[in-house]
């Protein structure tokens, strides 16, 4: 067992945090929601050409650093801690976890160029009826013709690709007959209904009309392991992401609890506030063990259960961490003027993302505890 | 960074689980499930098993007995005793005098008491709370007074009264903190005396706890003559002693292995019994009691392994260990909750009224028979160590800066 950092991981957390920490101020982050787009182009293409992060996990043979799941893990947290707003989760570990999987030829094609910041991938699996639920498709792929509706598909707005999930048989749950596609996002047929998010990234609401699907497109068949394990890989980075945003929402409170002075005093001298802070301290520790826990078991047979145990821990973390360091900025906090409330809305998306505390709850109880 | 077991560690959780399959007192287990009083003999019948394999201190330096493990054997040791259900050995000597002794005394206190707590043949308990002070530690007020004796020798002449004594009934030996100048401010008039009980003047009377155990008791010192060298460090210094053992008491007070045993048995007891038909397991309600318990076990045991991992590359136990002692006791609680609760109306029979270790009156299924005093008993856990409201303002101390 061991749970240290490469030097070369190391490496990379070091000059993503000092990047981030000179370019991505809070106003700088700020300006880029007010304009609108839910992102910043001019970003990516520095953590493509200068920082060279895009090929953190994929291999030496694709122009990448040979890095994996916990590549993914350090990159996600820093990129917590300054709420970045450009699409790694969903074109890198994503959409790059769905191309290293099937390997072959269209590989080759795109993770060079995602590599390069010029391919950009967004998600499309879940649908407004679906919930959290990766079997619950209506999106048909019949005769080569895509139909139907994915919900809430972040980062659609400004992607090249689209990695689609769609029936080719079975019923609406069923676990079998929903296959995995990645298509160009400006194919005809496809129309978006674009907004933003509320914590400033853009998402769609993607609708495909008899949009020509040839087998090219098809990264794989019977594709529900393959996407749960994607997703999978997926909600461990998202934890990553969270500690990052708790991180920094435990020391801005902190940091206030010690400066605000109330009854002549300031308030972290009351042992009230000191005991909810320790306790938030508490969450956040746990949140990275879990993060941890769960990035190295990815590889393993238990690896959903392992990853619902960290998003549970996680999710209930990002509420208990999040909404006590609004209440201990009081006032202040629910305002816009503060980072610490934008932090807060980060955490709250992020409970729900990728299934709720109770869904993966559930999906843990139906993985090991049978009566 | 891997979670993998090399294959040397493999090769040593075999020796570990095939040594504990041979040499492990089995009849021990088979008391505490009939409910029998313990005796010392049976306290120590495993504690003198391992002493002589050499294996009884993993977490003491080599030269002093110490098995040398690494972090990962130390975490494999605990995880095997637990699963074959071993019963814990007890820390007073092992894991708070012994260190305290081979990190502060002198080479003759090194030389007589180690041995000897190695061994099993010292018996400590702890002589810290007093009934004014629980929490408030340092507003202890046991007196000892310093004098020459008519040999010409150095004494200290302690009065006063200790409580919350664990296991004292049995001890040959006991690790007292006692205030040698009273007008030094709280923490800095105390000193760390070790004291051997059968010393003239100490009294030791029971006190009976909630599931009807006789553990600890009231420590009464009525002149009771110490000689000088029993003093561990300095004279007026022993809160550097005391704060010491208090942080190397709490690392291990996570209980993972333990706990991680327990929440397999109460799953074992819900799947056995019947609620409305089904097995409880699949009651949701007690099924998620279970799921959330056991992601908050998981919880706190990487948070364990990332603290050990921090020790073994040089950083002693810090204040992080309050959160493990916090969330560890925490998880115990649950744990007995949930115990309880799977006993349904079977919790209320005391069974220690219908005749220890005579099996004809046992009513209800034997998981059920020991869940409420194990329920009682465990209260305790939040509250000693230093209660967690205390290891909060630990942390918020040390760790947060407030």
């Amino acid at each position: 067992m061991d749970f240290n950092f490469t030097e070369e991981q190391t490496m990379l957390r070091d000059s993503l945090s000092r990047y981030l920490a000179n370019t991505y101020d809070f106003d700088t982050r700020q300006k880029t929601v007010r304009d609108g787009k839910g992102w910043n182009p001019a970003v990516w293409t520095a953590f493509a050409e200068e920082l060279g992060i895009l090929c953190a996990p994929f291999s030496e043979a694709h122009g990448g650093l040979g890095g994996g799941a916990v590549e993914n893990m350090v990159v996600m947290e820093e990129l917590g801690r300054a709420i970045v707003l450009e699409p790694y989760l969903n074109t890198v570990v994503i959409g790059g976890g769905a191309l290293k999987a099937v390997g072959g030829a269209i590989a080759d094609e795109l993770i060079p160029g995602i590599i390069a910041g010029q391919v950009r991938i967004a998600f499309a699996a879940y649908e407004p009826q679906g919930r959290f639920h990766l079997n619950d498709v209506t999106t048909t792929l019949k005769g080569g013709q895509l139909n139907g509706h994915k919900a809430v598909v972040e980062g659609a707005a400004h992607a090249t690709h689209l990695l689609v999930t769609a029936r080719t048989g079975g019923g609406q749950r069923d676990t079998d007959g929903i296959a995995l596609l990645l298509i160009p996002a400006d194919s005809a047929g496809i129309t978006r209904r674009d907004y933003l998010t509320v914590h400033g990234t853009s998402a769609s609401e993607v609708y495909f009309e008899n949009v020509a699907v040839g087998d090219a497109h098809v990264l794989a068949a019977d594709a529900l392991p393959l996407v749960e394990r994607i997703v999978d890989e997926a909600t461990v980075a998202l934890c990553a992401e969270a500690c990052g945003v708790l991180k920094v929402l435990h020391a801005q409170t902190l940091d206030y609890a010690k400066q605000r002075k109330q009854f002549g005093k300031a308030i972290g001298d009351f042992q009230v506030i000191q005991h909810r802070l320790v306790d938030m301290f508490m969450e956040v520790e746990q949140a990275v063990s879990m993060t941890m826990m769960a990035t190295l078991k990815l590889d393993t047979p238990e690896r959903a259960a392992a990853v619902s145990m960290a998003k549970a821990k996680v999710g209930k973390a990002a509420k208990f961490v999040g909404q006590n360091a609004v209440q201990i900025h009081g006032g202040i906090g629910i305002t816009q003027e503060l980072a610490v409330g934008h932090y807060f809305k980060r955490a709250t998306l992020i409970e729900n993302q990728f299934g709720s505390v109770d869904f993966h709850l559930s999906r843990y109880e139906n993985l090991t505890l049978a009566a | 960074m891997d979670l993998n077991f090399s294959a040397a560690d493999v090769a040593f959780r075999e020796e570990v689980r095939a040594f504990i399959r041979d040499s492990y007192p089995q009849y021990l287990n088979d008391k505490i499930d009939e409910g029998e009083e313990m005796a010392k003999e049976d306290f120590l019948a495993w504690h003198k098993v391992l002493a002589a394999k050499g294996w009884i201190a993993p977490a003491w330096p080599t030269e002093y007995g110490g098995t040398g493990w690494t972090a990962t054997q130390r975490y494999i040791w605990s995880e095997e005793t637990a699963r074959a259900d071993c019963v814990r050995l007890m820390p007073f000597g092992l894991s708070m005098v012994g260190p305290v002794i081979y990190t502060f005394g002198t080479p003759e206190q090194k030389a007589k008491y180690l041995p000897r707590i190695l061994s099993g043949e010292d018996w400590w308990c702890q002589g810290y709370s007093e009934p004014g002070s629980g929490s408030d530690l340092a507003s202890l007020r046991t007196r000892a007074e310093r004098f020459t004796g008519e040999d010409g020798k150095e004494y200290y002449r302690v009065n006063g009264q200790k409580t919350w004594t664990t296991m004292a009934q049995h001890a040959d030996w006991g690790f007292f903190l006692v205030r040698t100048d009273p007008a030094a401010k709280m923490q800095e008039g105390i000193s760390f005396l070790l004291i051997d009980m059968k010393t003239p003047g100490i009294t030791v009377r029971p006190i009976i706890t909630l599931g009807g155990e006789h553990e600890v008791n009231e420590v009464w010192l009525e002149d009771v003559i110490v000689p000088v060298e029993n003093r561990v460090f300095h004279e007026n210094k022993g809160w550097t002693c005391a704060k010491f053992l208090l942080a190397h008491e709490r690392t291990g007070i996570a209980g993972v292995a333990a706990s991680k045993r327990s929440v397999e048995r109460i799953k074992q007891v819900a799947r056995n019994t019947e609620d409305g038909g089904d097995p409880l397991l699949a009651n949701p309600f007690f099924k998620r009691k279970i799921a959330e318990l056991e992601v908050d076990l998981a919880a706190l045991e990487y948070t364990e392994l990332r603290t050990l991992a921090g020790e073994s590359s040089g950083k002693g136990p810090g204040p992080e260990s309050s959160l493990l002692k916090i969330k560890g006791t925490e998880i115990q609680q649950r744990l007995t909750e949930l115990a309880l609760e799977a006993a349904g109306t079977y919790g209320a029979p005391y069974f220690r009224s219908m005749g220890e270790g005579d099996n004809s009156f046992a009513v209800g299924p034997d998981s059920a028979r020991r869940a409420a005093p194990v329920y009682f008993n465990m209260r305790k856990t939040s509250i000693y160590g230093g209660s967690n409201e205390i290891q909060r303002n630990i942390i918020a101390k040390m760790v947060l800066g407030l």
